[in-house]
């Protein structure tokens, strides 16, 4: 069961690829379609943080303990889809033109901070494996906690390319920030069990 | 360094349009040499500039007054009023003036001018707008001596633009010029686009267009001129003036203080182009930049 649930919601992951490139053909990415293809992975990105932050709530809710088996598949698309929204702005946006890509990144806080995020990715993917959990041991549940920087830093991306208080960049940040504060309860009521 | 006039512009496109268009109006084939002569001009420019297709520039638009969103102002301004419509020029002036806007497109000749848009987020169009120098307007309320600036408001009515009902900036929309850079030829009072009537999303039915500026600079659907002696504070100034000051003439030596300024992505150009480098003051540096002699341009951004 668990085994065709985990293949369904691989394949509904892969659905942001599917629409972008179904937008790419029918050219329907409009008057800055770079900057489209980027925001798009940028937020799906956003997407998979919130969802990957919710299976935990969403087990002690549900008491179903079935949705934290998609917790590390969800969190390598996390890192798939950021590495693609980072490919798009180094490749496609600048052309690997690497000095205004340096410059950016050291002197641009928004941009700073995102890459800061992806670079952060980088060893909780490395590490996802059984074998890696198995190794670590007690090690990688603090490595991971990596994850909640991660989607601050993600959060703070966003607001700061926006140009004045939009809705979207605030609605995400509003999530992240529940789905972290939901954490520190669980935490709390952890210990007093212990 | 890049510059474009619109004796410069390759002209394949509007050329064809506007000669579909002349025919739509039924007019006879003499008046088809406008368009010849534009074609020439291309020819001996070395630039392969190209119009931005006119549903880019329909579609695509910073209008917050109707949301944030590019596709905010073409979806929540078609039953936009712009008439009746007037607008008073006051302040320092020897005599206050009010205008409808048929008032003012019968006073002054009205023609094409080809100008590369520059918007602070770091994209361009080259538009074809219709319109006249806003000198000739403001020559008719006569400024008086103590008018060193000029502010302009944009209309305000959340009714009828929904964007105006959240706090996103300061409304009405308010910019401001200094009065030398107001009477500049180059800036123009615009009432048109592509040869049509201005659409409601562009900044119907009065908008200006500063080209050397970022596009924020060109206020839209504006009701009000008002000669001032100080220097008026824009509703960008007021939003965060770390990052908008009152020139905002394009720079690619001055980034914004979270973006570079040194490239722009060409609108309509496809998914593979490159970005282009931004030319100071968007290109037309040889007519303006005696306006800024001896400024610290990075300080008086």
């Amino acid at each position: 069961m668990i085994r065709y649930s985990k293949i369904i919601v691989f394949i509904l992951c892969l659905w942001p690829l599917v629409i972008i490139s179904l937008n790419i053909y029918y050219n329907e990415l409009g008057a800055e379609p770079v900057k489209k293809i980027m925001n798009h992975f940028g937020e799906w990105t956003l997407i998979f943080i919130c969802l990957t932050l919710a299976m935990s709530p969403l087990k002690r809710f549900t008491n179903l303990a079935f949705w934290t088996k998609f917790r590390r598949m969800l969190g390598l698309f996390v890192f798939f889809y950021a590495t693609i929204h980072l490919l798009t702005y180094i490749g496609l946006d600048y052309r690997f033109d690497w000095q205004p890509i340096f410059n950016d990144v050291l002197k641009k806080k928004f941009i700073f901070i995102g890459f800061s995020a992806w670079l952060l990715l980088i060893p909780l993917a490395a590490t996802s494996s059984q074998k890696m959990i198995n190794l670590l041991k007690q090690n990688w549940k603090k490595l991971h906690r990596i994850v909640y920087i991660i989607a601050i830093f993600g959060a703070l991306h966003y607001i700061w390319l926006s140009k004045t208080i939009f809705f979207k960049p605030l609605i995400y940040s509003v999530i992240i920030v529940v789905l972290l504060i939901l954490r520190i309860r669980i935490k709390t009521r952890k210990f007093n069990y212990e | 360094m890049k510059k474009i006039k619109f004796s410069e512009i390759t002209p394949e496109k509007i050329y064809l349009k506007r000669r579909d268009f002349i025919k739509k109006l039924g007019l006879s084939t003499s008046s088809l040499m406008v368009g010849q002569n534009f074609l020439n001009g291309a020819k001996a420019s070395t630039q392969n500039l190209e119009l931005t297709e006119y549903r880019y520039i329909s579609t695509y638009n910073n209008y917050y007054e109707f949301g944030t969103r590019k596709s905010d102002p073409v979806e929540k301004s078609q039953n936009f009023k712009t008439s009746p419509w007037s607008l008073t020029i006051d302040g320092e002036v020897k005599k206050k003036i009010t205008l409808t806007v048929d008032e003012i497109k019968n006073s002054f000749p009205i023609e094409e001018r080809i100008y590369r848009l520059r918007c602070v987020e770091g994209w361009s169009m080259i538009i074809p707008w219709m319109g006249f120098s806003l000198s000739k307007l403001l020559e008719k309320a006569s400024p008086n001596s103590k008018a060193k600036f000029v502010e302009f408001t944009s209309v305000y009515d959340p009714e009828q633009m929904p964007g105006q009902r959240y706090p996103i900036l300061q409304w009405p929309y308010k910019e401001g010029l200094r009065i030398d850079e107001a009477m500049h030829p180059l800036t123009t009072m615009v009432t048109g686009l592509y040869g049509k009537e201005l659409p409601n999303q562009n900044g119907a039915p009065l908008r200006l267009i500063v080209p050397w500026k970022y596009g924020f600079k060109s206020a839209k659907a504006i009701v009000n001129i008002k000669f001032v002696e100080r220097m008026p504070t824009s509703s960008w100034m007021r939003a965060s003036p770390r990052e908008y000051g009152f020139y905002s003439n394009v720079n690619p030596r001055v980034d914004h203080p979270r973006w570079s300024q040194a490239s722009e992505r060409v609108i309509g150009s496809g998914i593979l182009s490159e970005r282009i480098p931004t030319a100071i003051f968007n290109g037309y540096g040889e007519e303006v930049a005696n306006l800024y002699s001896g400024m610290d341009l990075k300080k008086n951004f």
